[in-house]
């Protein structure tokens, strides 16, 4: 019998972090899968790489602040964290974007704040952004795919080649759809002539376009998303709003003037709008604690994909409208708070006359 | 009858499948009884016996000390062997003043009383429960007198019966639905009349259908006593969500039950009122859930006061080795107890003996702002930033959250992936409050003392300043009639 005192709650619920990392981890298995499949060996070494570098910074810093490393280096965030970067590089990308990646997102976006729980930004944007923003030619070199054993792509030492051995592969590369639309549209082309037969729906859904691991198939990390909000892992809020705002926005936009802004289908399917909308918005650490704020949350996450997407300097705006809401999210849980049972919004005790729930919680 | 739910909560596994069909047995007398005089919430009740003392069944050992405070009487015929400090069933083992009794082999029959109950005055009713010592029997022990008299003062109308048992494992309160429904729906109407108010609500959860049809069947007022099932949900028991799933209505904070115009109390309460009112007993036992994986064979028992826990485990098939934690009332908000060799009091809804495989203790990672925490709070809290704060000793900034809005019920920390102790920084956090009160209370005594002292020896002064000036003026005036006495007799010769 344990003699430590100890106060209830005796029984407790099996939730753990790692359970709750894990399954975050099996919704991103198929896409990832999927992914590694298309673009071939040397994504799966820069994504190999990208997560063990990223255990090696977190076994260091772990170290370093005289944490227990055993017990904290396994719980799965750093994995996840790794996980989620790899998703967002380009498959084909040199290895020291990875490490470096990594390093970036452990040391500089998690671990400096204080490590689990502490960080004020995402992690895995902090090191998208910073990587994004130093050396734009390698974090815009989108390639093809080449799927794995297919004629043309590149075998298991050809690929450890491209990855470490800095090889060219001109002749795999290409430029995104978001890319070209943004690039023809500054040309003072309409959408009619860029798109001619509209956007290739089957091609995003499926994944068979070119762009980052997470942002191929579409369909793959939505079924993975679908699957985290039914086990109660996620919450509805933040996908939905985000989601929701990007559509309303294109289809605002859309209808005003078809020739110069691209439709529902382009927007909601394209770039790395659905990862950001179930995976990278949803980080638990850095959204807001209440569902009001975090519908705000996403919403603000949304109009932002939108605004940087479409007058902004970046073809892509996920990472930065992501790491901007995260700069909002200590002001949102500050304002938007829960009213408290017994008493009204602004914290004083109902008075017994009208002390009915109107409403019930906030 | 319309229903409200209540927010947050959530839905722990039962455990009670090993109990709630096992019908009330009663628990053979012990040779010994340790009673303590403190049994309640308010002042403890002051010594009425003395050790050597022969006492009769139903015997005060104790009064009432106070406004806030309740008798407590002997459960046997036996004689105090002695009255001292003795361990109470506390997370501490505090020592409370404890009558320790021999119990006598042969114990003589309750008389009930020779009125009929259902005859009495209100006050008269009021009275009788006072003496009888009944308390809160759903846990908090609050003397249901005092509760009465201030239901009574605010013409309270509604009178709602708790039969909600949310918390895992126990089953006490279920068995006594299910039969001793006639006595306790005589309870209710007892407690009707006392309050003077024309209906009351029974209110169980929906995980007791047999209770539910038992309490429907017996009660021949169906207009005055509604039976209404509830959603199963934890905290459904506590007071002020049951009142808000009845009424939709929520205590204001900081206020009472009775601002609302309702009055609470625990279905074994009410039987107990049945018990010393039509019986003629005081409350001297309760039913208690034995339970719990270390335990070979639960059951419910009726339990006098004073039977010590490690008695009740060995009936129950369970040793000192067995269990990894001692619980007393549930798992959620039941105390954990250092050792066995503690009495059964008042408030002793069950007795868990958790198994290793129940208790799994795992270390507190960080926070991950899951907002698990956030979504379950009744209280409509935020459980994470709470604990940040008091982590720091930040106390202000707690309280400012909302500290004292926390009912306890530990929803919060049942969820929480990281395994962190929320409501143990909580109990933390009040206590620093609480005496930080006390503190400034006593702080500010001192300074009205001092100032009070202040103004009498300022008064002392300006007193002894008129005195004197007086005596002046009478010297004054004398000398002044003396001169001029002097003058007309100079005049005169």
């Amino acid at each position: 019998m344990s003699n430590t005192l100890i106060s209830g709650p005796h029984t407790l619920a099996n939730a753990t972090v790692t359970r709750t990392m894990l399954w975050v981890m099996i919704a991103l298995t198929p896409a990832t899968l999927w992914g590694l499949y298309l673009f071939g060996w040397p994504a799966i070494h820069l994504f190999a790489l990208t997560l063990a570098s990223a255990l090696l910074f977190e076994a260091g810093c772990l170290y370093l602040a005289g944490k227990p490393v055993r017990a904290t280096l396994f719980d799965g965030s750093a994995l996840l964290t790794a996980w989620l970067l790899a998703m967002s590089l380009p498959p084909w990308a040199p290895w020291w974007v990875g490490v470096l990646g990594s390093f970036l997102a452990i040391v500089v976006g998690k671990q400096v704040f204080g490590g689990l729980g502490h960080n004020l930004f995402n992690p895995a944007m902090v090191a998208r952004v910073a990587l994004l923003v130093s050396f734009p030619l390698q974090l815009t070199t989108w390639v093809l795919p080449a799927p794995l054993f297919s004629n043309g792509a590149p075998g298991f030492l050809e690929g450890l080649a491209i990855t470490y051995g800095n090889l060219a592969v001109d002749g795999h590369t290409g430029a995104s759809m978001l890319g070209q639309v943004k690039t023809d549209f500054t040309t003072g082309k309409l959408l009619s002539e860029i798109l001619p037969q509209g956007v290739d729906q089957a091609a995003l859904l499926l994944g068979t376009g070119l762009g980052s691991l997470g942002e191929t198939s579409a369909l793959l990390i939505l079924a993975g998303g679908v699957l985290l909000v039914a086990l109660g892992i996620i919450s509805w809020t933040i996908p939905l709003s985000m989601l929701g705002a990007v559509a309303l926005l294109a289809l605002l936009f859309n209808t005003l003037a078809p020739e110069h802004y691209p439709g529902l289908d382009f927007h909601l399917l394209s770039g790395g709008l659905m990862l950001g909308a179930f995976f990278i918005a949803t980080d638990m650490v850095t959204s807001p604690n209440t569902w009001f704020g975090q519908l705000l949350f996403g919403a603000g996450c949304g109009v932002l994909v939108y605004v940087i997407r479409t007058w902004g300097g970046y073809p892509e705006g996920v990472a930065f409208a992501v790491l901007l809401m995260n700069a909002m999210t200590p002001l949102i849980d500050h304002y938007l708070r829960p009213r408290i049972f017994g008493r009204d919004r602004k914290g004083q005790p109902l008075s017994v006359k009208n002390s009915s729930a109107e409403g019930g919680h906030a | 009858m319309k229903l409200f739910g209540f927010r947050g909560g959530i839905h722990p596994l039962e455990r009670k499948e090993r109990t709630r069909d096992l019908p009330i047995e009663a628990f053979p007398l012990p040779e010994r009884l340790y009673v303590p005089l403190q049994q309640h919430v308010g002042e403890a009740a002051v010594a009425l016996v003395k050790a050597g003392e022969r006492v009769r069944r139903g015997q005060l050992l104790g009064g009432s000390a106070g406004r806030i405070s309740a008798p407590v009487h002997s459960p046997v015929d036996g004689v105090v062997v002695a009255l001292g400090d003795y361990a109470s069933p506390h997370p501490a083992a505090l020592p409370v003043t404890t009558a320790i009794i021999e119990v006598d082999p042969i114990q003589t029959p309750w008389q009930a009383p020779t009125e009929d109950a259902f005859a009495l005055s209100g006050d008269e009713l009021a009275r009788r429960i006072r003496e009888a010592g009944i308390v809160g029997m759903g846990g908090a022990t609050f003397p249901a007198a005092v509760k009465l008299d201030l239901a009574r003062r605010h013409r309270v109308d509604t009178l709602i019966i708790n039969g909600g048992e949310c918390e895992p494992y126990l089953t006490c309160d279920d068995r006594l639905m299910r039969e001793r429904a006639g006595e306790m729906l005589q309870g209710v109407e007892l407690m009707l009349r006392c309050l003077g108010a024309s209906r009351a609500v029974i209110v169980v959860e929906d995980n007791k259908a047999v209770a539910l049809d038992t309490l429907r069947r017996l009660c021949t007022q169906p207009e005055r006593i509604k039976t209404v099932s509830v959603p199963t949900r934890y905290p459904q028991g506590s007071q002020k969500q049951m009142i808000q799933s009845v009424t939709g209505l929520e205590v204001p904070a900081a206020g009472h039950a009775t601002d609302l115009g309702v009055v609470m109390h625990n279905v074994a309460t009410a039987y107990a009122v049945y018990d010393a009112l039509v019986n003629g007993k005081p409350l001297v036992s309760r039913i208690v859930t034995v339970g719990g994986g270390a335990v070979t064979r639960p059951a419910n028992l009726e339990v006098p006061f004073g039977t010590l826990v490690s008695e009740l485990l060995a009936y129950c098939g369970a040793g000192e080795g067995d269990y990894e934690r001692l619980l007393v009332g549930g798992p959620m908000m039941g105390q954990w107890l250092p050792h066995a060799e503690v009495p059964i009091i008042k408030g002793s809804s069950g007795i868990i003996a958790l198994s290793d495989a129940e208790t799994r203790v795992a270390m507190p990672q960080a926070c991950i702002r899951c907002s698990r925490c956030v979504s379950v709070c009744p209280s409509g809290l935020l459980p994470l930033e709470l604990a940040k704060r008091i982590k720091k000793d930040d106390f202000d900034a707690a309280a400012e959250l909302g500290l004292s809005d926390c009912i306890a019920c530990g929803s919060c920390a049942y969820v929480c992936p990281s395994k962190i102790p929320l409501v143990q920084y909580f109990h933390y956090g009040k206590g620093e409050l609480q005496a930080r009160k006390a503190q400034s209370r006593k702080l500010e005594r001192t300074a009205e003392l001092a100032s009070a002292k202040e103004t009498r020896l300022q008064q002392i002064e300006r007193e002894k300043a008129e005195a004197a000036a007086r005596r002046k003026a009478e010297m004054a005036a004398k000398q002044a009639a003396e001169a001029a006495a002097a003058d007309a007799l100079a005049e005169k010769g």
